[in-house]
């Protein structure tokens, strides 16, 4: 559903080359429920905008159920759903009604498909109480769901979600979880996410891609994770652990990934 | 590409309509700026018979055909110029990730109908202008004409400032200089300036051939730079060439979008 091979995204800074992302390759199968990890600047956020046709790499190749994001943004919109933590895809001074709606005629979805999609993500997100609420009104939980329902209703094979978590309080939190691992589970939708929540990672994702300093470091399972690090039990302590290790490392050539041995793909 | 331009802006005016007072003001403040204008084009006719010899009819016809072409254009396409704010605010990725284009979806955001107030004032200048002008048939059918080229070349240039903040998100007031102070460089007649702006708005940026060149043709007004007056009626040709690499540019530059940090 997605391959990326030897994708690499470069920025030049007064002068200065930054490699973002170099010589990324991973493979997610259709299906599959991914969790991208990293320390802030790593690379997460570059990737998803290349996987996503934002961004254009700037060496390998990438393909999102089989289109060329960059070439072919617009046709792979229809296919895809993007949700941003830090941002709204919904429109501020509209009724989240409108904001959706307005979202099935740019995504072309028929009317009568449209009701029946948005009656069950009325049901599973339980947008009911606020759909007729303008979104600038609506609570960040709220406000969330929303915009993942948003990003469901044209029925996408694949989700992205850019730190769907942040800043949502245990409650919200907890439904956006069970929401998204239902969806992966009952409609097959393959999820690839990034977060700083461990707790998303540990209670919804079987594979984790772990990058730091834009290549991939970590390719596997949260057990495979922890094997990395001996001694320490919890996946907070893994991470940090692993993260202070690689911050005194300059952008250097890429190092091997490690693989995870119950890895699904490759 | 229009029916996404129609569906955003239809959702920004049911937008707007929630703030009443707000768009009642602002319609009016857009009438009081227009009707500023035109003072100053009756102070200058109260001091002077004729402006580089153009009469006051002739003077408030070509700030009629400008000021309309370039409300019309500012209206519906104005804020394609707000590209470096959607980039500081990462609403440009957004609408990068839709199945639609990015040129309509940024032209059609924040679509504020208070601005058809400007469209009206400029639209009744122009219709003053040519009642007291009796244009012969055989040149009046250009204004429509002009109208309509001078907007592309208005939208044109707005896109091309757009496109310019893709690569230099600090530099919206550059393209500024061009679009709104062509605009207002076209409120009179160009042979008050130097000549060698007049060369530069004809062959540089098409600006004469908004309201000056062809103005001239339908006033039936030899041209001081000696160009023969059918130059007057290729202003549809100069707005579609502009429109061409405007729309090249536009391109260029989004497929040359670095996005922002997170």
């Amino acid at each position: 559903m997605i391959d990326a091979a030897e994708l690499g995204r470069v920025f030049r800074v007064r002068r200065q080359v930054v490699h973002a992302v170099r010589d990324l390759s991973f493979h997610v199968a259709p299906g599959e429920f991914v969790a991208c990890l990293g320390p802030n600047g790593a690379g997460k956020s570059t990737t998803i905008k290349m996987l996503t046709g934002i961004l254009a790499p700037t060496s390998g190749r990438i393909r999102v159920d089989g289109l060329d994001p960059a070439r072919r943004r617009t046709a792979l919109a229809r296919r895809i759903g993007v949700v941003f933590g830090q941002r709204t895809t919904l429109w501020w001074d509209l009724p989240l009604r409108d904001s959706l709606e307005l979202n099935r005629l740019l995504y072309k979805v028929d009317r009568k498909v449209f009701r029946d999609r948005l009656d069950e993500l009325c049901v599973l997100l339980d947008l009911g109480g606020f759909l007729t609420t303008p979104v600038r009104q609506l609570s960040l939980g709220q406000r969330m769901r929303g915009d993942i329902a948003a990003a469901l209703l044209h029925d996408p094979a694949v989700l992205v979600l850019d730190e769907p978590t942040i800043g949502l309080d245990v409650v919200s939190k907890a439904e956006v979880r069970d929401f998204l691992r239902r969806r992966n589970a009952e409609h097959g939708t393959t999820v690839l996410l990034t977060t700083h929540d461990l707790g998303d990672v540990e209670r919804l994702c079987r594979r984790v891609l772990l990058i730091d300093h834009g290549s991939l470091a970590f390719d596997g399972t949260l057990d495979g994770l922890r094997a990395l690090v001996p001694g320490r039990t919890s996946i907070e302590d893994v991470v940090a652990d692993l993260y202070l290790s690689s911050r005194g490392s300059p952008r250097t050539p890429p190092r091997r990934p490690v693989r995870g041995e119950t890895s699904g793909t490759a | 590409m229009i029916r996404t331009y129609a569906l955003l802006a239809w959702a920004w005016t049911r937008a707007a309509a929630q703030y009443r007072v707000s768009f009642a003001l602002m319609t009016a403040g857009a009438f009081v700026i227009g009707g500023l204008d035109i003072a100053v084009i009756w102070v200058i006719f109260a001091n002077t018979d004729s402006l580089a010899g153009f009469g006051p009819a002739e003077v408030m016809f070509l700030y009629g055909t400008s000021e309309l072409a370039f409300a019309i254009s500012d209206t519906l396409f104005g804020n394609v110029d707000r590209v470096s704010q959607h980039i500081r605010a990462g609403t440009l990725d957004v609408m990068l990730v839709r199945p639609a284009a990015t040129w309509a979806q940024v032209a059609a955001d924040r679509f504020g109908p208070h601005r058809i107030g400007r469209i009206v004032m400029a639209a009744a200048v122009l219709c003053v202008a040519l009642a007291r002008l009796d244009i012969p048939l055989g040149r009046a059918w250009m204004v429509p004409v002009m109208v309509v080229s001078g907007s592309v070349i208005f939208t044109s240039m707005f896109t091309l400032g757009g496109a310019l903040q893709f690569l230099l998100t600090d530099a919206p007031e550059v393209a500024n200089a061009f679009t709104y102070g062509g605009a207002m460089l076209n409120q009179y007649p160009l042979s008050v300036y130097d000549p060698r702006i007049v060369m530069g708005l004809t062959y540089v940026l098409p600006l004469a051939f908004v309201n000056w060149r062809p103005g001239l043709y339908v006033l039936d007004r030899p041209d001081p730079l000696g160009l023969p007056s059918w130059t007057g009626l290729l202003s549809p040709a100069a707005a579609l060439a502009l429109a061409a690499v405007a729309a090249l540019a536009w391109r260029a530059g989004v497929r040359r979008y670095r996005s922002t940090g997170s």
